[in-house]
């Protein structure tokens, strides 16, 4: 398999899409606004064929960010060594400018269950989430950002905030963080706590990228809303104005549009990451 | 303490209590938060099971798969991060799952769309060119030992599966019943399916364990007595399969 080495050492601080194979012939054609790319790290992890093929000749053209979604790295159990070989070659090939995961677990007693499934906030989760945190980094040899997740309920032993557990992580392990702006919405809006305050509390210095999204609604058993990160939808206005306020306090960021459900035309997509760069060049005004 | 285990329990068995310690903002018990999990699940991985096996899914009708693949994902939930594979069990699964047993032929069907998703994910390769092997005089082609493509799947089977294949994904005739042993392959990027002629898919997978073409077609005429060896190579040379050769005995 030849070297598909990206260029790019970084991802710019402009408009990203998460990459989906029907947009290939019109990205390479025009990307409009779209400066970066991002993949799940999973979709690539075959030994050849279009998918590598693809990633190879847009990784000439595009800094890429490579998403996991399947480390695990809130499992109970020790990582997949298996898995994080898949990974470390796949960085190693692509060369990406980031690397991300979440702070999740999808992975028990080798059952891998295809969800980011939340954690407790306690001392005893956040040493292992960064011991594994630790592990992925000198496995594969670079820093990584960790995302915040949209989570649907909590646990009563957490005895931490989600912003200070995370805070926590990357104090310990230096890994940098992903910050999504729609699953502050959901989470906040789902556990009634006030997005504003999470975002003014989040360490946005540490901040490689962002993530916008669109989401579902819903009911909890007692009629309050809850929302579902399906990343199916336009970003919704609300979380617009969190975004906003997110960079007129940590500055600009690399900025993803995510849309893995229903995925819409390229125009569409393409419009969001426009709506996105507008955002951007305001503020540098 | 909500250990994973449980958590991972009650996710596959919607049947099975909510654990203890997951509330609402109010410390309440939350069933329907706990659900969303459950239903990400399953959709989920049914989703990934729908584009796995998409003539299963035509042939049995929606409302039929995403039922079956309710049972499917709670026997054999995925055992890696790689959905691409996820389904391996399908074909086991579908000769054992009773309300299908009078549908013999899907557990093949089934194995042709683990072949064709197979070769769309395996390692490039370069075929050699048609020409090499009519150079060559016919003492060296009967001692001719190949390498095979990575993405090459042979799936034989006693039921029409290419034509079951053809019918439902791509407008073809109507199925007629015959047996039929294809090979996927992938000359450049979309896997393509042929059918064999009789005894091809025993040459095949002879050649592909280092016989030569000579052993290897000395084998299959002891029970095919009609094998066609040259309309054989046709095939494989047409769908890039054969990627080098060597003449004379191993190194």
């Amino acid at each position: 398999m030849l070297d598909a080495s990206s260029p790019f050492d970084r991802l710019p601080n402009k408009p990203g899409v998460g990459y989906k194979p029907q947009h290939f012939a019109e990205i390479m054609e025009d990307p409009g606004p779209v400066a970066w790319l991002e993949i799940h790290a999973e979709n690539y992890m075959g030994a050849g064929g279009r998918p590598l093929a693809q990633m190879r000749a847009l990784a000439e053209r595009f800094a890429i960010s490579v998403h996991g979604v399947g480390l695990s790295i809130g499992g109970e159990g020790r990582l997949d060594p298996e898995h994080l070989a898949r990974l470390k070659h796949l960085i190693g090939w692509l060369k990406p400018a980031s690397f991300s995961e979440h702070l999740a677990w999808s992975t028990h007693d080798s059952h891998f269950l295809n969800d980011l499934l939340p954690l407790p906030y306690t001392a005893a989760t956040l040493a292992r989430v960064c011991d594994h945190i630790d592990e992925v980094q000198e496995v594969v040899g670079r820093q990584m950002l960790l995302e915040n997740p949209s989570t649907y309920l909590a646990f009563s032993e957490s005895d931490m905030l989600e912003v200070d557990f995370l805070s926590e992580i990357a104090t310990r392990t230096g890994c940098g963080l992903l910050f999504d702006v729609n699953n502050v919405f959901v989470s906040a809006t789902n556990q009634q706590t006030d997005p504003l305050s999470y975002i003014d509390a989040f360490p946005l210095d540490k901040v490689g990228e962002i993530h916008l999204g669109g989401h579902d609604e819903d009911e909890d058993d007692h009629g309050a809303t809850l929302l579902i990160d399906s990343h199916g939808k336009p970003v919704v206005d609300p979380v617009w104005a969190l975004y906003d306020h997110t960079i007129a306090r940590g500055g600009a960021k690399p900025t993803l549009i995510e849309w893995d459900n229903d995925v819409p035309e390229w125009p569409v997509l393409a419009a969001e990451a426009a709506r996105a760069e507008t955002a951007l060049a305001q503020l540098a005004q | 303490m909500t250990g994973q285990a449980d958590f991972t329990q009650a996710l596959l068995d919607p049947k099975q209590a909510v654990p203890e310690g997951l509330v609402d903002p109010q410390g309440r018990p939350a069933p329907k938060r706990f659900d969303v999990y459950r239903n990400n699940v399953a959709v989920s991985l049914t989703d990934a099971l729908e584009t796995a096996f998409p003539v299963i899914h035509k042939l049995l009708g929606d409302d039929f798969f995403r039922a079956m693949a309710g049972v499917y994902l709670r026997a054999h939930p995925p055992s890696s991060a790689l959905m691409m594979y996820y389904g391996a069990a399908m074909p086991a699964f579908l000769r054992s799952f009773e309300p299908v047993s009078h549908l013999p032929y899907l557990a093949d069907v089934a194995r042709l769309e683990i072949a064709i998703r197979e070769a769309y994910h395996s390692a490039d390769s370069t075929p050699i060119a048609p020409e090499t092997l009519g150079a060559l005089a016919p003492n060296d082609l009967m001692q001719a030992r190949f390498t095979l493509a990575p993405a090459l799947r042979i799936v034989t089977s006693d039921w029409p599966i290419h034509a079951l294949w053809q019918f439902n994904m791509a407008g073809g005739p109507k199925p007629q019943m015959q047996a039929q042993d294809v090979m996927v392959a992938r000359p450049e990027f979309d896997p393509v399916q042929t059918v064999l002629p009789v005894g091809a898919a025993m040459f095949v997978t002879a050649l592909g364990q280092d016989e030569p073409l000579g052993t290897a077609f000395e084998r299959v005429t002891q029970t095919h007595s009609d094998f066609d060896l040259s309309a054989t190579l046709g095939c494989l040379l047409g769908a890039s399969v054969l990627t080098s050769l060597t003449i004379g005995p191993p190194t």
